[in-house]
Formats: structure tokens, sequence, C-alpha cells
């Protein structure tokens, strides 16, 4: 609206050239994925690939030491799966307790939650190392997933400012036909604030899909390593004969990202521009 | 009536219940063992030992890397986040339009905050700044020397820096929906009065997105400082060269599980903890100043 006055060529012009810059970095590592690796280095400036190849999707995915990038996939996934349904539902059902229940110390309570959401993890980073160690849970991925089944205050946060926003005649309502409170959360609250749930379970995917403190601290066998330790091991054994497959695999950790991302546009949109501002 | 007010408390703690066993098993006990912790020499196999405030006073006193990791935290984190909000409101002014083609803008530069803090990212981010790497080409090719990204400690921030401020794109957002929120009558208004496009940015849209900016400077700050994937990417996990991206979280995570000193790792912590908290409280403390509130009915 303040813009109103630019002339539209020059606008599309300018605006066009930045969003080039933008995402240059990632086409350029698309594009090197396609290269030899011996050329990614001496051909950086040039997009183009040329020869062009596939083969650099082949070894990387095939990996090294006998374990192969669909083995780091899976066990992402896991880990993403059951992360996500914990932290999700619990949130919700925590959430439901702080925007629609009266009960004595509720303020207190969510003004804990709130300093737990901006405290940052390092301080509770070694003793919780130590306990999950003495729990035997180390080389498991108990120590990432089950945490998230006692409620992610961002999310319960988000999930609070959606319940708000529905008319509370509806508890009203069904409170007078005999629905109980987890009556009340199941069958009326939980499918009201679907949008909220798929807002969290998007950043939860993308939160756990792109962790590296979590399986850096707690998977210690290759067996077991995430897509994010996957690419951390090529890195570390970097050659000059394995740039390629570094980028190509890179390029394929990215897939489910931007999948989610399209997929799921108007709600991440939604969430990031809700969250905290109303 | 005693007992219904027994009954509500008990459905609302049951509720509520996930969130305080978890925050006493995974925030408040172990915070707890952290302080305590940090007054001791702690190296994971035998037992902790007292030894006062000596994590601390050394911390300051006899440790140049941790002095460094704090400067270069400082660094980033002060250069960083100002640069990113600037960055992020300026796109978002230049996407607040009505065209049709800003749908497809708005996700192109949203783009690189969705692949966000990936491992892929930080090792793209490494190798654009190669030695042979496409900004040193770029560089020459308009005569400027190629910049030994690498060798260079401050040069080596400065990847960090610019990684940081190209993935905008969550505070972009924020400020989108703020800059939507300011009626357009506001600018008709000041239009009719010959106000230009300076006057109406200082006079109306920044004073209406104060609070925004405020949400999003505590939220960045307290982001910037806890950051550690790319810098333990860029640098693989050393916070090379010359300890110029030796982040603290880096540092911290280094005492911890690369030298096994618990304790020290836990009194960083526990600095960290009280810079985080002087930090938001200043800002909390100036935002009066600065911060405009429209149901306050102006200033």
């Amino acid at each position: 609206m303040i813009l109103k006055k630019f002339k539209w060529p020059i606008y599309h012009i300018f605006v066009g050239l930045l969003a080039i810059v933008m995402v240059y970095p990632v086409i350029w590592l698309l594009m090197s994925s396609f290269k030899p690796s011996n050329l990614i280095f001496t051909t950086s400036s040039s997009l183009i690939p040329d020869p062009w190849i596939w083969s650099n999707y082949v070894t990387g995915w095939i990996g090294s030491s006998g374990q192969s990038f669909m083995g780091f996939i899976t066990n992402s996934l896991k880990i993403v799966i059951f992360s996500t349904i914990g932290a999700v539902l619990s949130s919700a059902f925590i959430a439901f307790g702080f925007a629609r229940l009266q009960f004595k110390g509720r303020a207190i309570w969510f003004a804990v939650m709130m300093v737990t959401l901006m405290l940052p993890h390092d301080v509770v980073l070694v003793p919780q190392y130590i306990m999950f160690s003495k729990l035997g849970w180390i080389g498991t991925i108990s120590p990432i997933v089950v945490p998230q089944y006692f409620g992610v205050p961002f999310f319960i946060f988000l999930m609070v400012q959606f319940i708000r926003t529905i008319p509370r005649e509806m508890d009203e309502a069904a409170t007078i036909d005999g629905v109980g409170k987890f009556g009340l959360f199941l069958r009326i609250i939980l499918p009201l604030i679907i949008p909220a749930l798929a807002t969290a379970s998007i950043f939860s995917f993308y939160w756990r899909w792109e962790d590296l403190m979590g399986p850096l601290l707690y998977l210690n066998k290759p067996s077991s390593y995430t897509v994010s330790l996957g690419l951390k091991m090529f890195l570390d054994s970097e050659s000059v004969s394995n740039w390629g497959a570094m980028f190509a695999m890179s390029i394929v950790s990215l897939i489910p990202v931007l999948g989610v991302f399209f997929l799921f546009q108007r709600y991440i949109v939604e969430g990031i521009s809700t969250s905290g501002l109303k | 009536m005693k007992s219904l007010a027994f009954r509500n408390n008990l459905v609302g703690y049951t509720f509520i219940s996930p969130f305080v066993i978890g925050f006493l098993i995974f925030t408040l006990i172990p915070a707890a063992a952290s302080l305590y912790f940090s007054f001791t020499d702690y190296d994971l196999l035998s037992s902790p030992s007292w030894i006062g405030l000596e994590n601390y006073t050394s911390m300051f006193t006899s440790d140049d890397r941790y002095l460094q990791s704090l400067k270069v935290t400082m660094l980033y984190v002060f250069l960083g986040v100002p640069l990113r909000l600037i960055f992020a409101l300026f796109v978002a002014m230049i996407l607040n339009t009505t065209s049709k083609a800003v749908g497809l803008y708005r996700t192109v530069y949203y783009l690189p905050s969705i692949i966000g803090g990936s491992v892929a990212v930080s090792i793209m981010w490494r190798n654009l700044f190669g030695d042979q790497g496409i900004i040193n080409v770029m560089l020459n090719s308009i005569g400027v020397d190629s910049v030994r990204w690498f060798g260079d400690p401050n040069a080596a921030l400065f990847m960090l820096v610019t990684l940081s401020v190209w993935q905008f794109g969550s505070s972009m957002l924020i400020f989108l929906a703020g800059l939507k929120n300011i009626p357009n009558e506001l600018y008709e208004a000041s239009g009719v009065d010959g106000a230009g496009f300076f006057t109406k940015f200082f006079r109306i849209t920044l004073p209406m997105l104060t609070p925004i900016i405020l949400f999003n400077l505590i939220m960045q700050l307290i982001s910037a400082f806890m950051t550690f994937v790319p810098a333990y990417i860029i640098s693989k996990g050393e916070g090379g060269p010359l300890d110029g991206t030796l982040l603290y979280s880096l540092y911290l995570f280094r005492q911890a599980f690369v030298f096994f000193d618990m304790g020290y790792a836990s009194a960083m912590a526990w600095v960290m903890l009280i810079i985080v908290g002087i930090l938001t409280a200043v800002v909390f403390a100036t935002s009066k100043l600065w911060v405009h509130y429209e149901s306050e009915g102006g200033r």
C-alpha cells in the first residue's frame, strides 16, 4: 500500500531479481548434484551441468560403509512420526486444560509454560544427557521421542490461542447435553482445532527432520543414524570423489521438507502469522 | 460446593498433568541439577566434586577460548539479528502489494527459511564460500581478490551472519501480517496531506509495527544466541578458523561432549541464561520508550 506509486515494470524487475538471488544457492546445489564431482568447483559459476549425470544420486543412495541412505530416511521417519504423534496429541490435551478449564493455579502453570518456551535448551542439556544415559536410553530414539509426549510449549501456546477463538456456547450446549470434559475435548474441541493440529504437525515434522543435536548426542550406531547425521557423515569423510554424492543426498534430504511445504502452504503461513500475534 | 471446586481442580490438573510431569522431569529437575553441576568438577565417570565458583571464575579469567566464544556470539547476535530484521521488514514491505505475482514471490522468498536449519543448507553454504565457490568466482569477476573464507576468522563469521540473514522468512511473515493490519486510511489521509514515502514510513508504518518488531526482536535474539547447527557444520564441529565460528552453544557442546567437562558446560549454560535474561529484560524495559500500542490511544 505504501509502495503504491512504484512503477509496475520496475517493481517486477527488482523483486524478480532479488527472488533469483534468494533461490540461487538452492538452484546451485540442485544443479551441482548433477555434475561430476571433479567439475563441481571448477564450473561453480555456471549452473548448467556439462555433462549432465545421474550417478551422484546412485552412489549417494548406496551410501558408504554398508549404510544406505534409505536407512537414514527410515530412521528419520520413525523419529518424526512417533515424535509428532506425541507432541501434537499431548499438546492439544494440555491446551484444552489451559484454555477451557477453571482450576486453582492455572495462571501460574500457564506462566511456567511461557517461561519454559523461552528457556534456552542448553541449560538442561547436560543433566538430560546424564539422565538418559542412566536410564540406558543412549543408542535408542527414546531420548528424542519420549519428551515429546509431555507437550511442547510452543504448540500448547498455539493451540490455547486457537481454542480461545472457539465460542464457549459450544461447550455449554454440550454440557447441557450431558457431555463430560473429556467428551467435550474429544468430540467438540479436537475436531474444531484441526488447522492448529495441522500447523503443529508440520512444525514438529520440520524440527525433528532437521534436528542434529538430538541424534548427535543419543544415536551412536551408523545403523540408527538419521538423515542429518548421514549428511554429516558424508561431510566428515569428504574427499574429491564424493562431493557430488553429498550434494545429491542434500537435495534428497530437502525433498520431504519442500513436499510438506507445498502441500500445506496455507496452514504454514497462517500458523506462523497467527502464532503469538493474536 | 467444596467438592465441586475439588472436582474442577482434579479435572484441570488431569488435563495439564502431562505438562506438569514433563516440566518437572525434563526441565525443573535438570535445571536444578545443572545449577549444582556448575559448582562442581564433573567428568561423567567419577562423581561430581564441589569446587565452588571455580568454573565461573576460570571462565572469565583463564579461558581465552571462552571469551572468544562470547565475543563471536555477541558479534553474531548484534550484527545478525538487526540485519535479519531489517531485511525481513524490507521484503515484507515489497511483498505487501496486491499484484498477482506476489504469491509466487512470497513462496520463493520464503523457500530459504523453509529448508531452514537443516544440515544440507549448512553444507551448501559452506561450499558456496569455498575457495573456488561461486562467491569467490563472483568477487573475481568484479575484480576483487578471492577471500579465504575458511582462513580468516572474521570472514568465517561473516558467512554465518549472511546465512542467518538469508533465512529471514519467519520474521518476514510476521511483519507481513502486521503490515496488513495497518489501516489503509492512514496512508490515504497522509497522502492527502502531501506526505512522501519516507514520511509515511517513519510516521505510520514503523510506529504501527513496533509491537511486532518487539516480538520478532525477542524471538530472534533468543534463537540467535542458541545457534548451533550452521556453526557446527560449517566448521566441521571445531569452531574454526582460529575459533572464528566458535559460537557459544558450540563451545558449550564441545566442553560437555568432547572434553567431558560437564561442570564447566553447566556453568556456561547458566551464564548464557543470565545473559539472555538480561538482554530480554533490557529490551522489554526499553520497549516502553519505543513500542506504540494502538489500544493506548497513541503516545
